[in-house]
C-alpha cells in the first residue's frame, strides 16, 4: 500500500541558515555605513557652523617657524607639508635608534641575566627591575631636567681632542665632507662585502664536506678594513672633517645631538631593554637543558652552544613579544612632546594643528602614520618569525 | 582609501562631532548651566595665576569674572580651565569652553579659519626678548646664532622666525609645550634667550630664582593685541563678551569705579545714567538684566582698576599704562558709546 508521500514544505527564506548568515552581514554593512556617514555629515555641518576651515590645503601653505633638528633641508618659508616629512623622520629616527640599541642591550642583559656569575646576573636583576618599574616618562623627565642640564655651558665644554664637545646644548661631533673619489672608497667597501660574502658560503661548504674549518672572521674584517683603506690612501684621502666650533652663542659646524633627543633616547633604550632582557631570558630558559647537555658532551664548548644550539631555538619564543617590544617604542617615542623634541607628536600634532587650528585632519593624519609604522613593523617582523620558526611536516 | 584608514578618520570624526554637536547656541547653554567655563592660561602672574589657595587671580581671570557678573550678577559663577598655548584653541573650537581668556594673540586667521571671534582688546602686548646680562647683549640685533627657548604653537614662534630671517641671523629655537619648562631652560643655560610677550617676560622673571641677573632687551618686534575669544556661530554671547570689556572701559572712561558705583547713579550725566542702567534698558537689548553693566563695575572694577590691581602699580609687576592708557591720556584703550 503506497502511502502519498507529503511534500515537504519549503521552510520560509528566513529560516534558512545561508540566507540569514548574509542578510545579518549585508544589516550589519548598512548600519556601520550610515552610522559613519551621519557622523561624517555631522562633522561638516558643524564645522561650516562654527566656520572652521576644513580639507588638507593648509599642507600647502608656508609654516613661518622654525624646527630644531631636521634632516631633511627646512626652512620657515618650507609648507606645513614638509614640517609632516621632518617631524615623521625625527620619529623614525629616534624610534629605529632606539629599537637597534634596544635589542643590542636587551640580548646582553638578558644573558648576563643567566650568568653563572653571581655579580654579573645580580646587577642585571637589579637593572632591569629598576628601569622596568619606573614609568617612562618620568625616566625621559630624570634624563632631560637632572642628568644632561648638568653639562657646562657652551664657553666650559667638556672637550676631546678639540674635536668632540659636550655641554648643556648637547653633543657636537665631527661632520665628514666627503670629497670627489669618495665613490671609489664606497666601491670598494661593496667589493669587499661581496668577497667576504663568498668567502664565507665557501668556508661553509667545505667545512659541510671536508669537516675543515676555515678563519672566515678574520679574513672578513681584514677585508672589509684593508680594501676601503687601501682606496681611500690611493684616492688621496678625499674625506674631511668639519670640526664643530665655538662662535659667539654656540657651537657651529658639526653634528650635534641635541639633549632633547639623547634624553628620549636615552630612556626609550635602558626602558625597552629590559623587557627586551627579560624576553630574552624567558627564551633561553624555554629552551630544554637537554639541548645544552647534548651539544657539550658533543663537545661544542659553552660560547657555540648558546650561538648555535641555544639561540636558533630560542628566537622562536623570542620573536612574537620582541615585536611588540619594538611597537611599543615606537608609539612611546611620542612622549618626546614632553621635553619639546620635534616628532610628529610635538611638531606637528601639536604645532602645525596649533597654528592652522585644523585639529580633525592633524589628528587624522598622525593616527593613520603611527597605525601604519605599526603594521609595517609587524609584517617585518611576522615574515622574519616565518623564518625561525619550526617548520613542521 | 582602506578600511583602517576609514575606521580611524571615522573615530576621529565622531570624537570631535559628539564634541560640537553640543555647542548649540551658546548663551542658552551658559545660562542653563549656571556657570562659566573659562579657559585661562597655565600660570602668568598678572594676567591668570592661580594663588598658593588655588583662587585665580589676574586680567584675564578678571574678564571672566566680569562676563560671570554680567550674565548671572555674580562674578563667581566661573569655572576656571587651565590650558598650554597648544591646547587652548582646540578647546575653544570644541566647546570645552565658552570664552578663552588667555593672552591670546588676534590674528586674522584665527578670526577666520580657525573658527573664531575677539571679542576686543584686553591688553596691547608686543614681544620681545629676555636674556641673563651676563651674555652683555644689549640689542637683539646682536642674538645672530642664539638658541631661543618658545612656548610651542603661539605667534611669538612666528614672529621670532620671521624676525631671524628679516635680519639674516641664524636660529636654534627650542619650543616647549609649557611657559615654564621654557623659564626653567632659560636658567639652566639650555637655551641663551627667551621670547615672549613683554608682559610675559616681566611676568616670568619675576618667578626666576634671580631676576635681577635677566634684562629685557629693547626691541618691541611684534604687534601683539591680547584679548579674549569666543567660538564663532553665536552673536549673543559674542556680543555679551565684547561689551563686558566696553563697559569696563567706558566706565573708565566717566569715572565710574567699584567703590563709587552706587553714588555715581545718582549723577546727572546721561551717559553714566545710560551705563548702570539708571534711564533706559540695556539689560533687555543683551537678554540679561537691566543693571548688567553696573553689577560687571561693581563686582570686578573698570578696566583702569583690573590693570593696577593686577599688572600694574598694585602688582609687583609694576607695568606702566602705556599703549594700554585710556584714548584720552595717550593710549589706545578706547570703547563705543552705551546708547
Amino acid at each position: 500500500m503506497a502511502e502519498p508521500i507529503s511534500t515537504p514544505v519549503k521552510p520560509p527564506f528566513w529560516n534558512n541558515p545561508q540566507v540569514r548568515a548574509i542578510l545579518f552581514q549585508a544589516i550589519a554593512l548598512v548600519v556601520t555605513v550610515a552610522f559613519g556617514l551621519y557622523v561624517f555629515d555631522n562633522t561638516q555641518t558643524n564645522l561650516r557652523r562654527l566656520g572652521i576651515a576644513s580639507g588638507f590645503d593648509f599642507l600647502s601653505s608656508p609654516s613661518g617657524f622654525d624646527v630644531v633638528q631636521s634632516l631633511i633641508p627646512y626652512s620657515p618659508t618650507s609648507s606645513y607639508g614638509r614640517v609632516f616629512w621632518v617631524a615623521l623622520l625625527n620619529t623614525l629616527l629616534v624610534s629605529a635608534l632606539g629599537i637597534v640599541l634596544a635589542t643590542l642591550i636587551g640580548f646582553v642583559i638578558g644573558i648576563a641575566r643567566l650568568s653563572k656569575n653571581w655579580l654579573i646576573s645580580r646587577l642585571a636583576l637589579v637593572y632591569i627591575e629598576t628601569f622596568r618599574n619606573i614609568p617612562l616618562l618620568l625616566q625621559i623627565f630624570f634624563w632631560y631636567f637632572a642628568v644632561l642640564r648638568a653639562m657646562p655651558s657652551p664657553r666650559q665644554s667638556l672637550s676631546l681632542g678639540e674635536a668632540v664637545f659636550l655641554n648643556i646644548r648637547g653633543l657636537y661631533l665631527p661632520a665628514p665632507e666627503f670629497q670627489t673619489g669618495f665613490g671609489w672608497v664606497l666601491a670598494a667597501f661593496g667589493l669587499a662585502a661581496a668577497l667576504a660574502w663568498l668567502a664565507a658560503r665557501w668556508a661553509r661548504r667545505r667545512q659541510r664536506a671536508t669537516g675543515q674549518q676555515f678563519p672566515i672572521l678574520s679574513v672578513s674584517l681584514a677585508l672589509l678594513l684593508g680594501l676601503p683603506s687601501l682606496t681611500f690612501w690611493l684616492a688621496g684621502s678625499p674625506l674631511v672633517w668639519q670640526l664643530p666650533e665655538l662662535q659667539g652663542f654656540n657651537f657651529r659646524g658639526g653634528w650635534v645631538v641635541i639633549p632633547e633627543m639623547a634624553s628620549l633616547l636615552l630612556a626609550l633604550t635602558l626602558y625597552t631593554a629590559t623587557f627586551i632582557a627579560e624576553i630574552v631570558r624567558a627564551g633561553i630558559q624555554a629552551v630544554s637543558h637537554g639541548q645544552t647537555e647534548a651539544s657539550l658532551s658533543l663537545g661544542l664548548n659553552s660560547s657555540l652552544t648558546l650561538r648555535l644550539i641555544i639561540l636558533p631555538q630560542a628566537l622562536r619564543v623570542i620573536i612574537p613579544p620582541l615585536t611588540n617590544q619594538y611597537l611599543n617604542l615606537t608609539k612611546n617615542s611620542s612622549l618626546a612632546a614632553a621635553i619639546g623634541y620635534p616628532d610628529l607628536v610635538s611638531a606637528f600634532a601639536g604645532t602645525v594643528l596649533n597654528q592652522t587650528g585644523q585639529a580633525i585632519e592633524c589628528i587624522a593624519i598622525t593616527m593613520t602614520v603611527y597605525l601604519t609604522i605599526s603594521l609595517l613593523i609587524s609584517l617585518m617582523m611576522n615574515r622574519y618569525n616565518r623564518r625561525v620558526a619550526l617548520v613542521e611536516r | 582609501m582602506n578600511p583602517l584608514k576609514t575606521l580611524t578618520a571615522a573615530a576621529v570624526l565622531l570624537l570631535a562631532a559628539s564634541g560640537l554637536a553640543q555647542a548649540g547656541a551658546a548663551l542658552n547653554a551658559i545660562k542653563e548651566r549656571g556657570f562659566i567655563k573659562c579657559g585661562v592660561s597655565d600660570g602668568l602672574p598678572g594676567f591668570s595665576y592661580a594663588d598658593e589657595k588655588g583662587n585665580y587671580n589676574g586680567i584675564d581671570v578678571d574678564v571672566c569674572r566680569a562676563v560671570a557678573a554680567a550674565v548671572f550678577g555674580d562674578a563667581g559663577k566661573v569655572k576656571f580651565t587651565p590650558l598650554t598655548a597648544k591646547e587652548r584653541l582646540t578647546a575653544l573650537q570644541s566647546g570645552e569652553i565658552d570664552v578663552l581668556s588667555r593672552n591670546t594673540t588676534w590674528t586674522s586667521s584665527r578670526d577666520s579659519a580657525q573658527g573664531m571671534n575677539f571679542t576686543g582688546v584686553t591688553y596691547y602686548d608686543g614681544q620681545g626678548f629676555l636674556v641673563n646680562k651676563k651674555l652683555g647683549v644689549k640689542s637683539a640685533k646682536q642674538l645672530d646664532g642664539a638658541t631661543v627657548c618658545v612656548q610651542a604653537g603661539t605667534t611669538t614662534e612666528l614672529n621670532l622666525s620671521d624676525y631671524f630671517r628679516a635680519n639674516k641671523m641664524k636660529l636654534t629655537p627650542i619650543s616647549y609645550d609649557k611657559s615654564d619648562e621654557s623659564a626653567k631652560s632659560l636658567e639652566a643655560g639650555r637655551c641663551d634667550v627667551l621670547t615672549s610677550d613683554q608682559s610675559q617676560l616681566y611676568a616670568q622673571r619675576i618667578k626666576l630664582a634671580k631676576p635681577d641677573e635677566y634684562v629685557v632687551l629693547p626691541e618691541v618686534i611684534s604687534k601683539e593685541p591680547l584679548g579674549p575669544v569666543v567660538r564663532h556661530g553665536d552673536d549673543d554671547w559674542f556680543d555679551i563678551v565684547k561689551w563686558t570689556l566696553f563697559v569696563m572701559v567706558n566706565a573708565e572712561d566717566l569715572g565710574v569705579n567699584s567703590k563709587n558705583v552706587e553714588e555715581m547713579k545718582k549723577s546727572a550725566n546721561p551717559d553714566v545714567k545710560r551705563l548702570l542702567g539708571v534711564e533706559g534698558d540695556k539689560g533687555k537689548d543683551f537678554g540679561l538684566a537691566n543693571d548688567w553693566m553696573a553689577a560687571v563695575i561693581k563686582q570686578v572694577g573698570n578696566y583702569g582698576e583690573v590693570f593696577e590691581r593686577n599688572v600694574g602699580q598694585g602688582s609687583p609687576l609694576k607695568i606702566q599704562r602705556g599703549l594700554n592708557a585710556l584714548w584720552s591720556q595717550g593710549g589706545l584703550q578706547y570703547a563705543p558709546p552705551v546708547r
